[in-house]
């Protein structure tokens, strides 16, 4: 009995790896595949060819908004990171009069659907004349992010408070005290931090839509939308155009993944378990 | 006296230092808008004009407005189907996973490997995957002799479509799920096993209950998320050039509010969308919260 029900399991997560996991290896492999055949389903390419790829590059400045991308990622994850840490480090280590109210109504901010933010605040960019630029992709996250602010602070009122404390007595100042002793000890909430924006950041499509006009300031996937548009929906279908740039757009997120997959993993796993 | 306030003052001067970029950007990104969008929401505004004052029309405008009722009842259909879909199987893979002791960390990569996927890309993926004539999934179907829907253009197959698509990146809840698994005590299991309790009693008496919190925490989050759908269905079904589909199933409230906001450029009435929505949100939450409090159980009595 105990038995079978152990050979089940395999089995079904078996058959699971392979549900999450084929539709990836079909679209690679698609994009190795001559027009005519993109829709078989073989999963090695009757005909293997590099076409697909050298034709996204002539039709798509991909390395541009590849560029574009990760400068608004870069510049997105890192500020909010330290924004964030600071803020949070402000609310977990200092006490002062109106502390809980103002916790609580950067809490209730979380709570506020982003639609009702959305109009206003692009008339702020537009006012400022910043439509069509980069900018406003990342430029708010120079004020830190709720989730983030939440996050980091309930690892900062995880730590000893000691350390703190024998530090000030020697005389360190307050800048010195969080840089110095509070930010190292905080690295793996810092990491799952960065993650988490530069993933959010890469994959929007929502902000590009909004605020990007021209396609030399595109992302990629505001990109890989125009792709869309113009090889799937507009007039003469090239689907093989638009799976080889969806297999381009997925693989620096892959390898991200890779890379910080631990911090990934627990980053995600403690945000949940906070009820 | 006069030294321990000073010092307080202190404190209080450092930690708001610490805390100004979060009031600042509070006070321009988030409370100005608000108070933006309520006003907005009273207006005719298209940008380039100076808004004018009209009152309660937008509201009016909304209920009358057929695109509205179509929207609402598409989000309500998707949300409908896809949260509960979304809980139970994310609760059966975490639940496999926990049982399979052995190798855990690989499999809940693989699961959660699907979430790294950006979401335009996987709007275009459905597009393949659930293709109606060549489509892996009814080349699929077609092993077993069922001929597959056109889930693609049929009106009443899209939504479906987008709830299976949906259900590829259940990874997070998974590990979310996973790591409230590890924290059940095994010493309830084991006396329930002395009691000789089967797998489905002990998992229903025991393991449901005990990880509640985390199963309501992402009935909220999950319903929220779904009610805001964007960027699948728009990638798919929407944008310029794109007139072979059926729209009209996948129109979402958030894509209808896109379309009036920056396609056609009526600010004010997307505003009055907004909050129509922001209203709605509040309103389910509160619901469930109130319905399902007393199926949570927190540990140490309520919190």
């Amino acid at each position: 009995m105990k038995r079978a029900g152990r050979i089940l399991t395999w089995a079904a997560l078996g058959v699971l790896t392979v549900a999450f996991i084929y539709p990836f290896v079909w679209l690679l492999s698609a994009s190795f595949k001559p027009r005519g055949e993109v829709f078989d389903h073989r999963l090695i390419p009757e005909t293997f060819i590099l076409d697909n790829y050298v034709k996204v590059w002539q039709e798509a400045p991909l390395a541009l908004w590849m560029v574009n991308t990760l400068l608004v990622t870069v510049l997105a994850a890192v500020t909010v990171t330290i924004t964030s840490a600071m803020v949070a480090w402000g609310f977990a280590y200092f006490r002062f009069p109106g502390r809980g109210a103002l916790f609580g109504l950067l809490l209730a901010t979380m709570m506020l659907p982003g639609v009702v933010t959305m109009i206003p605040v692009f008339l702020i960019w537009n006012s400022l004349g910043m439509v069509g630029t980069l900018t406003p992709l990342w430029a708010q996250n120079l004020f830190g992010s709720a989730f983030y602010i939440f996050l980091l602070r309930q690892f900062f009122m995880g730590l000893p408070r000691e350390p703190f404390e024998a530090a000030k007595l020697d005389g360190a100042n307050n800048w010195k005290i969080f840089t110095r002793i509070a930010l190292p000890l905080c690295r793996p909430a810092v990491v799952v931090t960065l993650l988490f924006e530069f993933q959010a950041a890469w994959t929007d499509l929502m902000r590009p839509l909004i605020y990007l006009r021209d396609s030399s300031t595109f992302t990629v996937p505001r990109g890989l939308k125009a792709l869309l548009d113009q090889f799937g929906f507009g007039g003469e279908w090239h689907w093989e155009i638009v799976m080889t740039a969806s297999v381009i757009t997925t693989i620096p997120m892959i390898i991200l993944f890779f890379l910080g997959q631990k911090h990934f993993l627990r980053g995600i796993a403690t945000t949940g378990s906070k009820g | 006296m006069s030294f321990r306030r000073t010092m307080r003052w202190k404190d209080t001067r450092a930690a708001l230092l610490f805390i100004s970029p979060w009031i600042i950007g509070f006070l321009i990104f988030t409370a100005w808008p608000v108070i933006n969008s309520a006003y907005l929401s009273l207006t005719d505004y298209d940008v380039i004009n100076d808004p004018s004052f009209v009152g309660l029309d937008n509201y009016r405008a909304l209920f009358e407005d057929p695109k509205v009722g179509l929207a609402l009842r598409n989000t309500a259909l998707f949300t409908v189907m896809s949260v509960p879909a979304h809980l139970v199987v994310s609760l059966a893979l975490a639940l496999l996973l926990n049982s399979a002791t052995k190798a855990t960390g690989f499999f809940r990569t693989v699961f959660f490997l699907p979430k790294m996927t950006p979401p335009v890309a996987i709007g275009i993926l459905l597009l393949m995957l659930f293709n109606g004539q060549s489509g892996l999934i009814n080349g699929f179907l077609g092993l077993f002799g069922i001929d597959g829907p056109a889930w693609t253009t049929d009106p009443d197959w899209v939504k479906p479509g987008l709830v299976l698509m949906s259900l590829w990146t259940v990874g997070s809840s998974v590990v979310i799920l996973l790591a409230a698994l590890r924290g059940v005590p095994q010493e309830l299991y084991d006396s329930a096993l002395v009691d000789g309790a089967g797998w489905w009693r002990r998992t229903l008496r025991i393991t449901v209950p005990m990880i509640s919190p985390t199963l309501f925490f992402l009935f909220i989050v999950d319903t929220i998320a779904a009610l805001q759908s964007f960027t699948e269905a728009y990638t798919a079904f929407f944008g310029s050039g794109n007139t072979t589909y059926s729209n009209d199933a996948a129109l979402f409230y958030a894509i209808y509010l896109f379309q009036q906001a920056f396609e056609f450029l009526h600010m004010g009435y997307a505003s009055a969308l907004a909050w129509l929505l922001f209203i709605v949100i509040m309103a389910i939450t509160g619901v469930q919260i109130l319905v399902t409090r007393r199926y949570v159980h927190y540990e140490g009595g309520k919190p």
